[in-house]
């Protein structure tokens, strides 16, 4: 029998709380060893998810290229997906607004900390190549997330990398070369420092 | 002379009747008792019966209450846009808990609308047991509550200068700030239940908004105090706070307490999304950026008197505020009266909860002097709200996420008060 069963009624419903929340309080080392004999049975609700409802809903592309789909896209198909479907928000070059602008390499110096002016970009301020690729296939185009294909996703990313200057004009992205394009930001970045008490980060 | 009850409700009524003709309501009403005086007033719209309610009954109980015509607090909203949001009116608030209706709002692709009885989270990843929940099953599990805080890392960012804009209300300083009893599941009792693995060091948590928005959590934060929430105040979340779910992340960011949330994905990496790579990460001085930035440090900020309140008299006001920081509890805020010069302890009111918005006022006997009143929060890790050009000596100018620093109130001697520099003078 479960030793905690929320079917319970009565005096036992105090004890069970009290256990309950101890179980809760439990320590994360404790608790992330699947294998620790004390670790409560669980209660087991929620269904088992398949392997194909995982897929259909995990979309994430992380810096190492775990998550890229199949497929591929090149410069020159990225400029007809980008006139197409980005430009309206983002401007023909992608530095015209109104939404924001995605293209820019100054300030090359990374000294946004020092001028409040200074507008972030994809080729000044994204450390990674993978988040232009899974932020545009979650969100983009913003009148219509979610609607291109893998294909034109890569394109997209593509061109948007051209006119940055972070790629030539005849690269093509796919599962294999999207992973290796270094950003101009992608050292800039750290941990957060700030650890409370006298001093002020 | 002997006055019965007829005799006084005939004097009213006589009035009553008088002030409903002159209303050109009564026409042809003939009224003898007070019976006949109430239905006649209950049968005029509010705005037309007289002006003494004790001569007069109300409407009846109803399935939903009203605020009082007289008290219509408002958030305030941004231009519709992809960066959409709208703030709290700290200023008409009173005590800790933000009406939830008025709850500050920030979404990245607009509400969703999600129906409740085809709603799921999805945990998978590095687990044993990959599992999908229903409302019906997060419910079932053994419930916590606590009340806390949420605030965006944007809120204040318009304080975050020398120069600021006196024209400023406490809601469009720092509205994006509010506080709730938020009710659900313990993450760690999700985490228990699929079985996170030992080598597990991050989470993505994912909204089932059109953003799919998506943020890295630290697991560690997973064991320790996070929870899936479905409730707010007494009630379901409201839509504009997540519902049916939303993850709930107590003193981090609001951001990072993904609404509507679909899916997570246990890992031992974060995603590098776009909110934590090109938003919401914090540009320092010295060519860097400031990168998952999660607890927000302590802070405070005088709700009374405040832009555009103007005194009416001089001597005894009590200035009021809010303070709260996502490192624990708030153990003091000092309150100065002249500039910065000086600073006294002010009153904390119970209850001082860790990661809660937390009450303060002071006593203040105004002269007519021209001055400025300047709040400052202390947490219990000694943590002190920095002024204005510490906060920017230490990070240089051009942030804008995070921006605790102290807020301040001029007050000239005709009573009228305006935003200020949070720099002593």
């Amino acid at each position: 029998m479960n030793g905690r069963g929320p079917t319970l009624a009565g005096s036992f419903a105090l004890l069970l709380l009290v256990t309950t929340s101890c179980t809760i309080e439990r320590t994360p080392e404790a608790d992330a060893s699947p294998d620790d004999p004390a670790a409560a049975e669980p209660f087991g609700f929620g269904s088992p998810a398949s392997d194909a409802f995982v897929a259909a809903l995990d979309l994430d592309v992380r810096p190492d290229g775990a998550g890229l789909p199949e497929g591929s896209g090149s410069v020159a198909e990225g400029r007809r997906v980008y006139l197409a479907k980005c430009a309206a928000c983002h401007g023909p070059t992608g530095t015209e607004g109104p939404n924001d602008r995605l293209v820019g390499r100054e300030p090359s110096d990374f000294s946004f900390g020092r001028d409040r002016r200074a507008v972030r970009t994809v080729g000044n301020y994204w450390p990674w190549a993978s988040t232009v690729f899974d932020y545009v296939r979650r969100a983009m185009p913003f009148d219509a997330p979610g609607s291109l294909d893998p294909d034109e996703v890569y394109a997209a990313v593509a061109y948007v990398l051209y006119l940055n200057e972070v790629i030539p004009d005849d690269a093509v992205l796919d599962a294999t070369s999207l992973p290796r394009i270094v950003m101009p930001a992608q050292d800039r970045f750290y941990p957060d420092d700030r650890v409370g008490g006298r001093e002020v980060r | 002379m002997t006055r019965g009850p007829d005799a006084d409700a005939d004097r009213t009524l006589s009035r009553k009747a008088f002030l409903g003709a002159a209303g050109g309501l009564v026409a042809g009403a003939v009224v003898h008792t007070r019976a006949d005086a109430v239905d006649l007033l209950a049968a005029q719209s509010p705005t037309q019966q007289t002006s003494d309610p004790t001569k007069v009954h109300g409407p009846p109980p109803s399935p939903l209450g009203r605020r009082a015509p007289t008290e219509q607090p408002r958030r305030l909203a941004t231009r519709p846009s992809t960066s959409a949001s709208s703030t709290t009116p700290l200023q008409d608030l009173h005590g800790i808990i933000t009406p939830a209706d008025l709850h500050f709002e920030r979404h990245h692709a607009g509400v969703p609308a999600i129906a409740p009885d085809t709603y799921t989270l999805l945990i998978h990843g590095m687990v044993d047991r990959p599992t999908v929940y229903t409302l019906a099953d997060l419910k079932r599990f053994p419930a916590v509550s606590r009340i806390a805080f949420l605030e965006c890392s944007g809120n204040g960012g318009r304080g975050y200068t020398r120069d600021p804009a006196p024209q400023t209300t406490p809601q469009q300083a720092d509205g994006l700030t509010s506080t709730s009893e938020w009710i659900g599941v313990p993450l760690s009792t999700l985490f228990q239940e699929v079985g996170v693995q030992s080598s597990a060091t991050w989470f993505v948590a994912e909204g089932g908004d059109a953003a799919l928005m998506a943020r890295s959590i630290p697991v560690e934060k997973g064991w320790d105090d996070a929870m899936i929430a479905y409730g707010q105040n007494g009630e379901a979340i409201r839509p504009e706070q997540g519902y049916p779910a939303r993850l709930f992340l107590p003193g981090w960011e609001g951001n990072a307490s993904v609404k509507w949330i679909r899916r997570i994905e246990v890992t031992d990496a974060p995603l590098m999304a776009r909110d934590e790579t090109s938003k919401y990460t914090d540009v320092m001085a010295d060519g860097r950026s400031r990168q998952f930035s999660f607890v927000m440090d302590a802070k405070s900020i005088i709700t009374f008197p405040a832009y555009p309140y103007a005194l009416p008299d001089r001597g005894w006001w009590e200035v009021r505020g809010i303070a709260w920081t996502g490192r624990g509890r708030i153990t003091a805020v000092e309150v100065s009266t002249d500039g910065g010069r000086s600073w006294e302890a002010a009153q904390l009111q119970d209850p001082v909860l860790p990661m809660c918005h937390t009450r303060f006022r002071h006593l203040w006997n105004w002269q007519g002097e021209e001055t400025v009143l300047m709040s400052r929060a202390i947490d219990e890790t000694g943590y002190v709200q920095p002024s204005t050009s510490a906060l920017i000596a230490a990070r240089g100018p051009g942030g804008f996420y995070h921006s605790n620093n102290i807020r301040a109130w001029h007050v000239a001697t005709d009573g009228v008060v305006t935003f200020a520099p949070g720099d002593p003078s």
